[in-house]
């Protein structure tokens, strides 16, 4: 049987994608965002994950405000990263695993969430970047798993709460176990933590919401299913809404986890960066 | 920081929540900027951006907004950030320049300001 075997979270600022483009990684402004990632490739190349499930939000490259769906799931063999308009350099396609999406898209529709599933999806900085930060070369690194990308909407209010983000995990979390093969799976959950950046409050970033963020969702992730999403909005900033991600990701992760490391540097771009590593216990 | 502290209604300073309101208030400007994904769409706008906006119906709010390449004007006029930053890459803005352009601050300032939330 499929197993989980933690959940990783990272910001996926394009600036970051700029940055590892021109290898920028000892510049005193990026140096202490960075190095919070070599001890999490140690732990990824000791486990080898197969699979990849990546949770993030797109920001108009998928979709547009023609067709928004709240919560889609990859379901394809492979997924393209297309111009964005902003010249952020493309990366080469990610291979995915389309028998285990449709197994996670049966399971979780049983579980009456309603899904899109998208047989052609482009994926953005927030799939890419957090795939670069963790398999750095991609393709060319032998450990980099296949992926499918999970997005959820926070281009475009109504988003989902955070309880229906903490349970959609929960049913993802599901999914995977009770799929046949064995095989390791490790869930991302990525974006965040406070931004924002549009308005007269551009600039925002709130470090105590975001550590206290950081220690509930290791310790008591539905203590902050209470946070409505317009408190969301005024504690972590309008694109801090991302932290649904995390939610979805800890969901998936089953009640108990270990912290085995983690990292918070204010700023990367206009952003918190947060960065975790979730080890799911027995 | 205690949950319980948490005010859920109170508005949101200087935070415009992107709504269906909104949404239907931008459709043709955001619909626009999404254009700006691929290159030659870029090239076309800046060969003729009068002709560009018209293409996609923007109304007359939303053609100064984006003349004056005001951001805030572009909100208010229904525009979004996801899609407004294809736009501002047309012009090589990043996002400090946004927030600096925003916030009526120096970009300097602005990263001052970003600087010392760290703190």
């Amino acid at each position: 049987m499929a197993k989980i075997i933690g959940g990783l979270t990272t910001s996926h600022i394009p600036a970051v994608g700029n940055a590892i483009a021109n290898e920028l990684f000892d510049e005193p402004y990026w140096k202490p965002f960075f190095d919070a990632y070599p001890p999490i490739r140690e732990w990824l190349d000791k486990h080898k994950p197969d699979v990849a499930i990546n949770i993030y939000n797109d920001h108009g490259l998928g979709f547009f405000l023609d067709q928004m769906p709240t919560f889609a799931i990859g379901a394809a063999h492979e997924y393209v990263n297309e111009d964005e308009g902003w010249g952020l350099p493309k990366v080469p396609p990610f291979p995915g695993d389309a028998k285990l999406s449709w197994h996670i898209i049966e399971s979780m529709v049983e579980d009456e969430f309603d899904i899109t599933s998208c047989q052609e999806l482009a994926v953005d900085h927030g799939f890419t970047v957090p795939m670069q930060l963790f398999w750095p070369g991609l393709g060319d690194n032998p450990n980099m798993p296949r992926a499918i990308p999970i997005s959820a909407n926070t281009v475009q209010h109504p988003i989902p709460t955070l309880k229906r983000a903490l349970d959609f995990g929960k049913a993802l979390g599901k999914a995977i176990r009770s799929y046949p093969d064995d095989i390791k799976v490790v869930v991302l959950g990525t974006g965040g933590l406070s931004h924002q950046l549009d308005g007269e409050r551009a600039g925002h970033i709130n470090k105590e919401f975001d550590q206290m963020c950081m220690e509930k969702i290791v310790t008591d992730p539905e203590a902050l299913t209470k946070i409505s999403r317009h408190e969301l909005v005024k504690q972590a900033g309008s694109q801090g809404t991302e932290f649904l991600m995390w939610m979805m990701m800890r969901g998936a992760l089953g009640d108990r986890v270990n912290s085995l490391h983690q990292n918070y540097h204010i700023p990367i771009s206009n952003t918190g960066a947060g960065t975790m590593m979730l080890e799911c216990v027995e | 920081m205690e949950l319980s502290d948490f005010d859920h209604h109170a508005p949101i300073e200087g935070t415009t929540l992107f709504d269906g309101e909104m949404a239907m208030k931008g459709y043709a400007l955001n619909k626009m900027c999404y254009s700006f994904n691929k290159a030659e769409a870029r090239e076309a706008y800046l060969a003729d951006p009068e002709s560009y906006f018209d293409r996609f119906g923007l109304n007359e709010e939303q053609k100064q907004a984006c003349r004056n390449k005001n951001v805030l004007e572009m909100i208010a006029a229904g525009g979004n950030i996801y899609y407004l930053a294809k736009f501002a890459g047309i012009y090589k803005l990043n996002m400090q320049d946004i927030g600096a352009q925003q916030t009526g601050m120096s970009v300097d300032a602005f990263k001052e300001k970003l600087l010392r939330a760290g703190d």
